[in-house]
């Protein structure tokens, strides 16, 4: 197949042509890494990373596609509303008006993509074919914006049938106007009703005219020129005159569909009137992205089949990145990925972290160094001291016995896993009901406390169960209740689910005995009189009660206690911190240094780290100093970098020379008793002024008319 | 002069134009009366006159009235929308392409200059010589200005450089004064179109198209009531007829039902008037859709509310993001002097009586936002986080989405890399309500309160005066 390809050019000359080849190289290369690492286990973890990732995927564009129904189908709902089966009267009767959905979609501008895309391809099966998206960078002005406009449409309609693809092909940037498109519509509509006359029926069961609307989405609405805009919208309407009297009747059933990141009154911001009374705006909004992320949270993070975990710290860090600097699912994806890849390879025992056959199956074969890694692990030894002795030696030296072990453990943690997730989900839904919020209004914050410390240690968890302590019965029982749901639904821990149901039928049967109770020995208990209802009420009788400690409590009271001291009890034995499990290690990814070094990078603090500690990047030996001092070895542009941090705003380029020429000198002082030091040289001078542009590049000075031969410093601190 | 013929048509026109053209052909008669005697100094066999301007506001007619006499007349001619034009050669193509057939427009080069036009158009203009006027039809002929320096006075002597009988109609909202270029160049014949006045010419071309199930008078009372509330903020015919359209149904509830008859016009307005005052707040500044305005009178629900687009103001935004957003107001309203007191917790101490000069005492709010550096911003954003921040990339990528998010406004472009200038282009509401939910720290709401109390006093004042400066936009 060796061909020659063949160029457009008619002239002779060079030409570049990459080679296709080029690809399945790079492909054949993934494994040819894996071979290569010493570890025999690389391509199994890189199997299962892959195969996880690949769950990560569909998973998040399930959740996407699920919170995204309502809104786009009520965006097809308004496109068939306002462009199916309307004939050019009806538009008439609209005015001019273009119907425009406004769609906002938070700021979160590269998460939209897939909001878009998702949005096309609905629209594109079920209302129009022609539908077009335009991307404001694309679209600089309106000569470029009816371009892509027309490329996109006629490209699509020459998808249809293929006859006229030489024509279309074709296509002369001075044709490039709305009459021609209009004329394009017509025959394409023409030939739509042919193709598809079964679809036609089906959609507008009148005898008017057949009209598939045309529908631009500007992606984003914010970044485009609004003089491009307003042109656009001008030619695009729908005009009474036009219709009249032009030579090309212009009739195309525009829809527009703004994708909007700020507020809808960036439209009015953006338009002026005589344009915005073009349009016929409706709003539509998407859902926000703290809950996009909380169902993210919930089907990745909070799930006993997904065997990869993050540690409380690393799940600060992705967290923090979303809510304070970028609002983007779609990062923290991202950085659930990179943490996976981190994981699986630096982890060599992370090829016990899959599914649990899958893992007591690879932890039976496990190999002679992993065995050894396996006790290396801080948890495994402590696991190991807890041990008598006598198992304690026999763990220490027979290999057969710890990969037993080992499958013991991975088991206990697949059940922490399983037990783990059910009483984390009731134990929220029990507190975030309570005021302020003492344990966290979202469930990511609670598992974050869970699995970093003893949560039963904590001031919070003390004021929650203090809380609950004083709830009135009705809402105990529908918290309980709500708890019950969630067991149910994960079908295990059975016998917790037995001994809530017990709790809440003793609760219920309590009602007509409480009240008994109440009245009957209600002299006996004191002048108690307990109310149900006010919870102020509640919380003084209480400490009425708190403060005298012979009364009797009445039989809710007792069970209350009970149900809350099984609430605690339940706290203890599943919500332990994951870290105290043995084997954790396997599963979770912890080092959140890295995670942060890399995902939320400090440039300029890498810069200076770089100058001032060149020994830091460059890891020559040479290059190790004491703080303070300056040393000849370093490259020159550290030298002038550390001599300019002791200068002033302006620095007096001569002065700075000296400076350098001195440190230079000093070098060469040890070296050489050479004759010529502190002579001028004009290598060094070379040299200096090449690392005064250097730094200059990098943005610490710039030339200044201030003073001459000065140069104005541009940053501070940072010695 | 083929105007001539128009006067002469005139009845004819009457008879086939729809009603609004009527009103607006009167008007060009008596516009061209006044002309008269240059008409009449012009002999028909000559060439007519090579370009026309006529000018005057939205709406009044311009384009129908010139364009249905093309029609009517079957005069050749070819009409042209300046907008859509985004380069010369399109405009060179579409009048070729009217004149002489797409064959001919496909002749001109890639990418023709004017001299290709004229060419081709002699040489097409020789093989088919005219026997009436050719009229070119420029519409919103303002864009022409932003065109080829050389194209509105070359296409003004077009008749001088094509050798043929041809005549240039220019179309535009605003006057031939800012046209003229400064080299000077042919002067065209120029033709005003007024505005309607109210009286007379507004009702009655709204009243042409009443509804065929009531009588005309019926609908004459209620364009008065319409105009009434309409008329102060809104000339626009187009408009006036949308908005007409789209209130009928309700001024007609009290007949349908039975409870008015036509005669009684007081009560009819008591229960329009309302309803009318509500859509100039709404739907003529298209906070609601039209749509939506019909559905609300169609569910007859009173009580619902519906949400104007201008309700949705609130964004929401990353913590730091809000904190950049506020340091930016901060620092686009506040002199630079003033930041060393309100930042810095052992600020030199200050004399009061001088502290704010003269001109920085007029509200910096009427002066609008002044561009600051991106330095400032970051000290001013360091002082009112309430953490440490680190400098990350993505803490000045916020920056940068904030201005395509246009909340943030980039200004000037020599300086990118090393000091690049923004300005604040939000407004004190927005940050209030930002501060207000991201505000745990009480220093800042006060640093806040410090900054603004200065230009506080103004801004009441100002809110009346930005709202007077919009009305008179709209007029």
């Amino acid at each position: 197949m060796s061909e020659i390809p063949l160029t457009s050019s008619v002239s002779k000359g060079c030409f570049v042509f990459k080679s296709a080849s080029k690809k399945r190289k790079r492909h054949v290369g993934v494994g040819g890494y894996l071979v290569d690492d010493s570890d025999e286990n690389g391509s199994d973890r890189f199997r299962i990373c892959q195969k996880l990732w690949e769950t990560v995927q569909t998973n998040t564009e399930v959740i996407q596609d699920q919170l995204n129904k309502k809104v786009l189908d009520s965006l097809a709902e308004f496109i068939k509303k306002h462009g199916l089966g309307c004939s050019s009267d009806v538009w008439r009767q609209r005015g001019r008006e273009t119907p425009t959905a406004a769609l906002m979609l938070g700021v979160n501008v590269p998460d939209h993509a897939m909001t878009f895309r998702s949005l096309c391809n609905l629209l594109q099966d079920s209302v129009t074919p022609f539908v077009v998206s335009v991307h404001a960078k694309e679209c600089a002005a309106v000569k470029l914006l009816i371009q892509k406009v027309l490329e996109q449409l006629m490209g699509r309609g020459v998808s249809v049938d293929e006859e006229q693809e030489d024509d279309t092909a074709l296509l002369q940037r001075t044709q490039c106007t709305i009459s021609a498109l209009c004329q394009w519509y017509k025959t394409v509509t023409k030939k739509c009703t042919q193709v598809f006359p079964q679809r036609t029926e089906s959609l507008t069961n009148s005898d008017l005219p057949q009209s598939l609307p045309v529908v631009v989405i500007f992606k984003d609405f914010e970044a485009f020129n609004s003089q491009v805009l307003q042109d656009f919208i001008l030619i695009c309407r729908w005009d009474l005159c036009s219709e009249m009297c032009y030579s090309s009747i212009k009739f195309l059933p525009f829809i527009f569909i703004f994708g909007i990141a700020t507020s809808p009154s960036a439209i009015q911001h953006r338009l002026p009137h005589s344009v915005s009374s073009l349009l016929c705006i409706e709003v539509f909004h998407s859902l926000s992205c703290t809950q996009h992320l909380a169902s993210v949270f919930d089907k990745l993070i909070l799930n006993s089949q997904f065997p990869f975990k993050l540690s409380s710290r690393v799940i600060q860090v992705l967290v923090g990145i979303f809510l304070y600097h970028d609002f983007s699912v779609q990062n923290f994806v991202k950085g659930l990925q990179f943490s996976m890849l981190e994981h699986f390879k630096s982890q060599p025992l992370s090829m016990l972290c899959c599914q649990k056959q899958e893992a007591l199956l690879s932890a039976k074969t496990l190999s002679k160094k992993n065995v050894e890694r396996i006790r290396h692990l801080p948890s495994f030894m402590r696991y190991v001291e807890t041990q008598e002795p006598q198992e304690q030696v026999r763990l220490l030296t027979n290999d057969e016995h710890v990969k037993e072990v080992c499958q013991k453990l991975l088991k206990n943690l697949h059940k922490y896993h399983k037990n783990y997730y059910p009483i984390l989900q009731c134990l929220h839904s029990l507190t975030s009901s309570l005021p302020k919020f003492p344990l966290g209004k979202h469930i990511r914050e609670l598992h974050v406390s869970c699995i970093e410390k003893n949560l039963w240690e904590t001031e919070e968890y003390d004021s929650a169960l203090q809380l609950l302590r004083i709830l009135a019965k009705d809402e105990l029982v529908v918290a309980l209740r709500k708890c019950a749901e969630i067991l149910k639904s994960t079908k295990i821990l059975q016998n917790v689910l037995q001994q809530l149901e017990d709790f809440i039928g003793r609760l219920e049967a309590l009602e007509g005995v409480s009240s008994e109770d109440s009245s009957g020995n209600g002299i006996l208990s004191g002048k108690m009189e307990y109310q149900k209802t006010d919870l102020f009420q509640l919380q003084k009788t209480l400490l009425e009660k708190e403060s005298r400690r012979t009364k009797r409590m009445n039989p809710f009271e007792v069970l209350r206690s009970q149900v809350i001291e099984f609430i605690d009890s339940l706290v203890r034995e599943y919500l332990t911190p994951a870290e105290l499990q043995p084997l954790n290690e396997v599963c979770y990814y912890s080092s959140s240094g890295v995670l942060r070094q890399r995902l939320n990078v400090t440039p300029r603090t890498s810069i200076q780290a770089a100058l001032s500690h060149p020994f830091y990047y460059l890891q020559n030996e040479s290059l190790k100093t004491d703080a303070g001092t300056i040393s000849s070895a370093a490259p020159d542009l550290c030298i002038v970098y550390k001599l300019h941090l002791e200068c002033g705003r302006l620095i007096n380029l001569y002065d700075w020379l000296e400076a350098f020429l001195t440190v230079m000198s000093a070098a060469e002082d040890q070296d050489t008793n050479s004759e010529e030091c502190g002579k001028y040289d004009s290598l060094k001078h070379a040299r200096f002024i090449q690392a005064v542009s250097e730094m200059e590049f990098l943005g610490f000075i710039k030339s200044t008319k201030q003073k001459t031969d000065h140069v104005a410093r541009l940053t501070w601190g940072g010695c | 002069m083929k105007i001539h013929i128009c006067l002469t048509g005139i009845k004819t026109i009457i008879l086939d134009c729809n009603n609004i053209s009527q009103y607006s052909v009167f008007l060009i008669n008596s516009a061209l009366m006044n002309r008269r005697d240059i008409m009449s100094a012009v002999n028909p066999d000559q060439y007519s006159y090579p370009s026309v301007f006529i000018y005057g506001h939205r709406a009044t007619g311009k384009s129908h009235v010139v364009l249905s006499i093309m029609k009517d007349l079957e005069l050749p001619h070819a009409s042209v929308d300046c907008v859509e034009c985004v380069s010369s050669g399109l405009l060179f193509h579409q009048v070729l392409s009217a004149f002489f057939g797409p064959d001919a427009a496909a002749l001109l080069p890639r990418c023709p200059s004017l001299s290709d036009f004229v060419r081709l158009y002699k040489q097409m203009s020789s093989n088919s010589p005219a026997t009436q006027t050719r009229y070119i039809i420029l519409d919103r002929a303002e864009r022409m200005r932003d065109m080829d320096f050389s194209l509105l006075p070359a296409l003004l002597r077009l008749q001088e450089l094509v050798n043929d009988n041809v005549t240039v109609i220019l179309l535009s909202e605003i006057v031939w004064e800012k046209f003229r270029p400064n080299t000077g160049c042919f002067e065209p014949l120029l033709f005003h179109f007024p505005d309607y006045s109210k009286g007379k010419s507004l009702v009655q071309i709204l009243s042409w198209d009443h509804h065929p199930s009531y009588t005309p008078e019926l609908y004459a009372s209620y364009i008065n009531i319409l105009l009434g509330v309409f008329f102060s903020v809104c000339r626009d015919l187009r408009e006036l007829r949308h908005l007409a359209v789209l209130n009928f149904s309700k001024f007609c509830e009290p007949l349908e039902k039975g409870e008015a008859k036509e005669s009684d016009i007081h009560k009819l307005w008591k229960n329009i008037e309302p309803h009318l005052q509500r859509a100039m707040q709404t739907v003529y500044l298209r906070e609601v859709s039209s749509v939506q305005w019909e559905q609300q009178q169609m569910d007859e629900k009173e009580a619902t509310t519906l949400r104007v687009l201008s309700a949705h103001a609130h964004i929401e935004l990353p913590y730091y993001s809000k904190f950049l957003l506020i340091a930016a107001y901060l620092a686009s309203f506040n002199p630079a002097r003033t930041d060393r007191r309100f930042f810095l917790k052992s600020h030199g101490k200050i004399r009061k009586t001088n502290f704010l000069k003269k001109h920085e005492k007029t509200s910096n709010h009427l002066l609008g936002p002044k561009p600051f550096p991106l330095d400032r911003l970051m000290a001013i954003f360091y002082s009112v986080v309430d953490s440490r921040v680190a400098p990350t990339a993505s803490v000045f990528s916020q920056i940068s989405s904030l201005v395509t998010l246009q909340l943030l406004s980039q200004v000037g472009h020599d300086d990118q890399l090393d000091s690049p200038k923004y300005k604040c282009s939000v407004s004190l509401d927005f940050i209030l309500a930002i501060s207000r939910c991201v505000c745990v720290c009480v220093r800042l709401l006060d640093l806040l309160a410090l900054s603004l109390v200065i230009q506080s006093q103004v801004v009441r004042q100002e809110r009346s005066l930005f709202t007077a400066v919009s009305n008179l936009h709209l007029l």
